[in-house]
Parts: C-alpha cells; structure tokens; sequence
C-alpha cells in the first residue's frame, strides 16, 4: 500500500521495517508493470524466474530502456504529461510517461522529503536560471521540470538570470537582495550554472549578497565542473562567503524516478527517503558491493505507478558508506557517486527486448 | 467581505468565470497544471492576505479543497 509510506517519517524507519515495506510494494509492482507494460513483461519473460537481476521483487532494467522504448503501463489517454531528459549527446532523451496519480505521487514525496530541509513555510525564492526555461507548458524538458518542481517550496519567485546570455539580472537581484537582506531565502539552480553563472559572475562582480542562513539546493552533476576541479566543500564556502547560503544541499535523481530524491545531508552524504532505495552492484555479476565498495548504482521508488521504473540501473558510479548511522541522525542508507560509468552501454536486456518487439 | 473565490481561480487560470466549479480539479484541465498553480497561489495569497505552507499547497487539489483548507487560515472564501 502506497500510502503506507506517507504515514511514516521520511528520514526515520529503521533499516528492518523499510525493507520488509519496500520489498512488499516493489514486489506488487514488478507484477503490476508485468501485466500491464507488454514491452516490461517481455523483458522479465527473457530470464528465468530464478535469475532476475537485482532478485525477483524488483528486477533491474537499465535506465538506457527508457531512451530506446516507450514504455508505458497506463492505456495512452490516461498519460497527461510526457516528460523527457536531456540526453547524453546523440542519444535520444529518455520518454517517461506520467497519469496523475504518478504525478500526484511524485509531488507528494518531493514535498515530504524537502520541507523536512527547509521548513513547512515557503520562502522568498531565487531561480538561478532564466525565465524562458519554464515557458513551454506542453513539453517539459528535465531542466524546466526541476524548476518548476522545486518553485512549490517558494514564494515571490525571482529568477536570478537575465536570458540565454546568462548574465546576471542585476535589477532584479538588487530589489531581491533589498527586500530580503539579512532573511534566509531559498535558492535552486542546476550545479553547472549555480557554479559558473552565479558564484563565479557574483565573485568577477566583487559584489556580494546580504542573505543570512539563506538554502541552496542543487543538482546535476558535477560533470561539466570536472575540469575545473571544483570540490563540494569550495562550492560551498563560496556559496556561504557571497550569498550568505549557510546550507548548502546537493541531490541526485533522475526524471526516471522524479520525486524520490536523494538529497545531501549536512555531513555531505546522500540518503535515501523511506520512498527509494539504494543498491550498489558489482558489474561483473551484480551482486551487491559491501559498505565502502566502489560500483554501479541501482536506484529503487515506489513512486512510478504508469511507467516501469521502480527499478534501474544507473550509469552513474557510487559507493555505499553506511546505513541508519549517519552523523546527520537521519535513517536509511547513505551514498555518494562518481559520476558516469566511462561510455556507459548495458549490453543484453536490450537485445532481448528488441527481439521481442 | 474579500473577493470571491471563483472569480480568483478564474483569472488566475485565465478561464472564464462560468467554467469554475468546485468540483474544478488541479491537473483536469490544460489551463490548471503546474505553473498555473503557482499563479493561482499567488493570487490566493494576494487576494486574502495569507501566506499558504508548502503541505497545503500541495493539498489544493480542487476549488473545493482550496475553500476547505483557507478556513484553516480563517479565510471564508
């Protein structure tokens, strides 16, 4: 029952409890998507019963399942919103298809998991981005989503830059800045940009923002900052020293699994809410690695509901450090991540599943 | 006595005031998805004076709703 996972905290079911709840949901909806996805049954019908990857309450697929296929458990006039990824560069982006009661899902756990972060009020909020990402209505792109995802969670909405140039608004940074000088705000932007369009232009500017124990909330990936060598840390600092942002909380998700995200705590370790899950595998048979054991990163959500994506295979490297014994006092298991596997291709599940179309 | 409540969500969704019921769901219509609720709050939280937590936001699943949880904020809309 879905709703059971409303009616726990997000961050505090003791390991033994939250296995024993997501097994029984994982395994309802593996045979769920079965039934109702023919292009999901067809790939569970290529293994044998007893050797599902990932074990028989929630076998893997790879995320790559979602750019090669449309997959869809929900009959076509039910689906309200198609949302697509932005694609690693000459792949086509990933299509998952949401009814309402996925989207409705989706909202409900997001809004659990950050107002744990930030409080139950809205506060005045900084979109470190420009307006125009958010106009097309019709098709969402990733970035837009995430946007307008996390706008639920403020109020008084200011987007920090100006258009595709990427220049700061200094207009309305200034009457931002004015109106909330020594408050905390709450900022969202995508990784890449807060770093290089926001903490670098403030510092060339020599100007500085006069928020106090103001949030910022990022995701991404630090890929694109890869050359730079830009640790989380100095991320950090810098957000604190120009802005005044005292928490600083990176997260990883994908559009696969929108709303059960895995959000940074503030021992800098990302955990898992009581709605997903984290295993990491070894690639050579992908048995689960130990504690402290470099792998690839299986991500679990009990949230999608009209597409089969409660199980998946990451391209993403990570490694488990803990479980229920984090610093921060939070429960659940706790990870950080490497980045993409080197030229990641998951090789067979697909091949199969062509066969069968 | 503060505007009605059927003449907010109208301009706020850009629909005409007879196309409102309470029975008008979040996510039913194109005109009343994601960014349009976010106008709508905004133009709730104007209109009344109030400032909306995130839990009720998200509880505004219909007129109906939006009128039962605005008395938690003494609005008798």
């Amino acid at each position: 029952m879905i709703e059971s996972f409303f009616e726990v905290p997000v961050y505090d079911l003791p390991k033994a409890e939250k296995h024993a709840l997501l097994q029984a949901e994982l395994r309802e909806l593996t045979a769920f998507h079965g039934t109702e996805c023919e292009g999901y049954r067809a790939i569970l019908d290529a293994y044998g019963p007893g050797d599902l990857p990932g074990g028989a309450d929630a076998p893997l697929i790879p995320v790559s399942m979602f750019k090669l296929h449309d997959l869809s458990s929900v009959p076509q006039d039910q689906v309200f919103k198609t949302m697509t990824s932005s694609g690693t560069t000459g792949q086509r982006p990933s299509r998952i298809f949401l009814d309402a009661d996925t989207a409705r899902l989706q909202t409900r756990a997001l809004t659990r998991i950050m107002t744990s972060f930030i409080g139950p009020k809205r506060l005045p909020m900084l979109i470190i981005d420009h307006p125009s990402v958010v106009k097309d209505r019709r098709t969402f792109s990733a970035r837009g989503a995430g946007i307008l995802g996390m706008m639920t969670f403020g109020r008084q909405h200011v987007f920090a830059l100006k258009d595709e140039t990427m220049e700061l608004d200094w207009e309305a940074l200034e009457t931002f800045a004015a109106a909330n000088a020594g408050q905390p705000i709450f900022a969202f932007g995508f990784t890449f940009m807060v770093w290089r369009y926001f903490i670098q232009q403030l510092e060339q500017s020599g100007r500085k923002l006069p928020f106090d124990n103001a949030i910022l909330i990022h995701s991404g990936g630090w890929k694109k900052l890869e050359a730079e060598k830009v640790s989380n840390e100095h991320f950090k600092q810098r957000a604190s020293d120009l802005a005044g942002f005292g928490r600083v909380h990176n997260f990883y998700g994908m559009v696969e699994q929108t709303g059960s995200i895995f959000v940074e705590c503030e021992a800098g370790h990302l955990h898992a809410p009581v709605f997903a899950d984290v295993v990491i595998r070894r690639p050579v048979d992908w048995s689960a690695c130990d504690i402290g054991e470099t792998g690839v990163i299986q991500v679990v959500s009990v949230l999608p509901r009209s597409y089969p994506g409660h199980s998946l295979l990451t391209e993403d490297q990570g490694t488990l450090l803990g479980e229920d014994d984090c610093a921060c006092g939070r429960k659940g298991k706790y990870f950080a991540v490497h980045g993409r596997l080197p030229k990641a291709e998951v090789r067979g599940c697909s091949d199969t599943f062509a066969s069968n179309q | 006595m503060a505007e009605d409540l059927h003449e907010i969500v109208a301009r706020a969704l850009m629909l005409d005031r007879s196309a409102i019921t309470d029975d008008l769901k979040y996510n039913s219509i194109p005109e009343w998805d994601s960014v349009a609720h976010m106008a709508l709050i905004a133009e709730l939280e104007a209109a009344y004076d109030v400032m909306l937590d995130t839990d009720d936001i998200v509880a505004m699943s219909s007129v109906g709703t939006i009128r039962e949880i605005l008395k938690k904020y003494d609005v008798e809309a």
